[in-house]
């Protein structure tokens, strides 16, 4: 588990100084969007939430990369270079950094092609699969992140202080955790919360 | 084949490279990259699908029963489509070519919950601050945080707009995201009297927040006509699902495209042939196929999907206060197809409107708390399944072994059809607004404005793999190697 000590400036450092809203940047890498979804399913508590905090990196704004956070959100596990390098900048600039969802606790659904040969999964979809046109190939322009062989849950590339599992987690458990966490208390999930599907 | 701007003309090393990456507001993974020359000239414009997931291909060897919910992780904006669309194709696997009524009407409910719920979120959450604050307007301020500092009243609408539709998704399909309603044959699940009551208190409430959200559109687009009809605006056929008779049903009906003019191209066609129709076209430099009606070549046959092709294809919609919108919105065409970009706003919001009047009258329909949820019939082994989706037609395909196994998983998904249309749509407002300029993070929002109208769920798309001349190995903090990619 983190030390408490990271979010210890923040958002009340001292009684003089007016409050900081915390910083959280939140990204999808090889996910679905579903627990980015599931956040939103906390529906109008959006907006006091906006009140204590305001997003740096997230597919809701247009902040393209990750600066100094207080939190970070990670959904979906890893399966190419460019979700490794995303994750690391994560890493590198938020003090706390939670697994949100299963894809990234465990790898998820998409993990299921990690029996498979990637060389086979490639030719069926692009040589050999239904209704393709005459000749086509592989995509292989370098602009196109290179693929990993196998997807891996993001703990395998960068420690992890927090994982919140879930296929998502429901609104509701996104809201109790990030409500503790923001009151400077060690998170924990009751009964009902906490599930795995 | 290639289309203008697609590929430059001139040595690639002789061009400066803008990416914008990732694109944001959208739902998953894509990039731009543009190539311009010295003088700011634009020579090529991409819109690259950047992820892989290999659905199509893990789906095989597993039981078809996990289908319906393995496919929804495809996409947690709408994973009611891809949940719907692979039960109705193994609704045939298992002999049910008809389901019953009550099956039909939790799942069309289930299907409109959701239409409602991405239509909002897309509208209020991830556009809306491009149309309310202007396509310039200050990075930190473009977001549904700025929206909601700024019109307090549209983000809550927005927001309990959005929360209506994922409740009515709730009480069809066991959870907001990634539920269980529907199985081959039928449903899990019938609503009780309660449940509809509950439901359908608010339901008048959504209807009068939707007809808002038409007039909230349509007024920005009276404000400024000539962005609203010249932004990004190309001709090119179009394609949707109706019902036989005509009308807009987005849950079953029959494909029909009709050409740039709004001329009939095909109509009244059985989904279960749409590999007769579309060939998928590939390039190197994206996953995302670029599929085209066979007949007409990738030069010519490419088309739109979604809401401004389907409130242009079909003959009427029908629930009254939709209806009303849509013949506006004919009208304001002059008999032609409106073609504009940013029209696909307006015509979301009509189709968000169609979605809360259809709610509506679901909920008094008592076939919902009927006792009859599963039919059966004698196996088969193929089965398509077509929806239409909050972003398009939905094509799901499957081929089953008598021993219960997936043996084949095709897949095409809403965005996948709009691929073509979407580079196209970028590279027409770099051609206007980009080329010759000095580069601002303003003018990179035009193309990301062009991308955003579309509603594309890149997560959706990227159901394929690639592989590169390369070799990345990733290690671990400790330096201990974790993986080392496929190589050629």
């Amino acid at each position: 588990m983190m030390d408490q000590q990271n979010l210890k400036d923040s958002p009340h450092a001292s009684p003089a100084a007016p409050p900081r809203k915390l910083k959280v940047a939140t990204v999808s890498l090889a996910g679905c969007f579903g627990c980015h979804m599931s956040f939103l399913d906390i529906d109008e508590r959006l907006l006091p939430l906006l009140e204590l905090v305001e997003f740096d990196r997230s597919p809701l704004t247009d902040i393209k990369h990750c600066g100094p956070c207080d939190i970070g959100l990670i959904e979906g596990g890893v399966c190419n270079a460019e979700n490794v390098h995303v994750l690391r900048e994560f890493r590198a600039n938020c003090k706390v950094l939670i697994a949100l969802g299963a894809c990234a606790v465990n790898g998820g659904l998409p993990a299921q092609r990690n029996h498979l040969e990637l060389a086979d999964i490639l030719q069926q979809v692009y040589r050999t699969g239904h209704g393709l046109a005459e000749g086509s190939a592989i995509p292989d322009d370098p602009e196109l992140p290179l693929p990993l062989n196998q997807v891996h849950p993001v703990h395998e590339v960068v420690k992890i202080d927090y994982f919140l599992p879930g296929c998502p987690p429901s609104g509701d458990a996104i809201w109790a955790f990030l409500t503790q966490l923001i009151e400077g208390k060690e998170p924990a999930l009751g009964h009902g919360l906490l599930h795995y599907d | 084949m290639s289309f203008e701007l697609e590929t430059a003309t001139v040595a690639s090393e002789n061009l400066r490279r803008v990416a914008i990456d990732p694109v944001s507001r959208v739902e998953g993974h894509g990039k731009v990259t543009i190539l311009l020359d010295e003088d700011n000239k634009v020579h090529q414009v991409r819109l690259h699908i950047v992820e892989f997931r290999g659905f199509e291909r893990f789906i095989q060897g597993r039981p078809y029963w996990e289908v319906p919910v393995m496919v929804q992780r495809l996409c947690g904006i709408c994973p009611v489509s891809h949940h719907l669309a692979a039960s109705k194709a193994l609704d045939l696997i298992v002999g049910a070519a008809k389901v019953t009524p009550t099956a039909d009407k939790m799942r069309r409910l289930m299907h409109y919950g959701q239409i409602l719920q991405s239509h909002a979120l897309h509208f209020f959450h991830l556009s809306s601050p491009d149309l309310l604050f202007g396509f310039d307007s200050e990075v930190g301020r473009r977001n549904i945080v700025g929206v909601a500092e700024k019109y307090p009243e549209i983000a809550k609408k927005g927001i309990l707009l959005r929360k209506y539709g994922q409740e009515v998704i709730r009480l069809t399909a066991g959870k907001r995201v990634h539920g269980t309603g529907a199985v081959p044959g039928g449903v899990n699940r019938a609503l009780s009297i309660e449940e509809r009551k509950d439901l359908l208190k608010d339901a008048y409430q959504m209807i009068a927040w939707s007809r808002e959200a038409v007039q909230i559109i349509k007024e920005l687009h009276q404000q400024n006509p000539a962005l609203y009809d010249q932004f990004g605006t190309f001709r090119s056929n179009f394609m949707g699902m109706v019902a036989p008779d005509g009308s807009l049903d987005l849950y079953h009906g029959v494909l029909r495209a009709r050409d740039a003019d709004g001329r009939i191209l095909f109509d009244q066609v059985d989904y279960q042939t749409y590999d007769r129709l579309i060939t998928e076209e590939v390039k190197p430099w994206s996953y995302m196929k670029f599929p085209y009606f066979t007949a007409m070549g990738p030069e010519q046959g490419w088309y739109k999907v979604g809401p401004l092709a389907r409130v242009q294809n079909c003959d009427s919609i029908p629930t009254p206060f939709a209806e009303h919108e849509r013949r506006e919105l004919v009208a304001y065409a002059g008999g032609k197809p409106l073609h504009a970009t940013l029209a696909y706003h307006w015509a979301r919001m009509i189709e968000m409107l169609f979605a809360a009047e259809t709610i509506k009258e679901l909920l008094q329909d008592d076939d919902l708390s009927g006792p009859e949820l599963m039919s059966t019939g004698e196996r088969r082994r193929e089965g398509v399944g077509v929806i239409e989706a909050p972003r398009g037609t939905l094509f799901h395909h499957y081929q089953v072994g008598d021993d219960d196994l997936v043996t084949m998983a095709n897949l095409i998904v809403s965005t996948t059809n709009n691929n073509q249309a979407m580079n196209t749509a970028v590279r027409e407002v770099a051609k206007k607004y980009l080329d010759g300029q000095q580069i601002t993070e303003g003018l990179l929002n035009h193309i990301e404005i062009a991308i955003r109208a579309y509603d594309p769920c890149l997560s959706c798309a990227t159901h394929a793999l690639g592989k590169m001349p390369l070799e990345v190995t990733l290690v671990d903090a400790e330096g201990t190697e974790l993986d080392r990619k496929y190589k050629a």
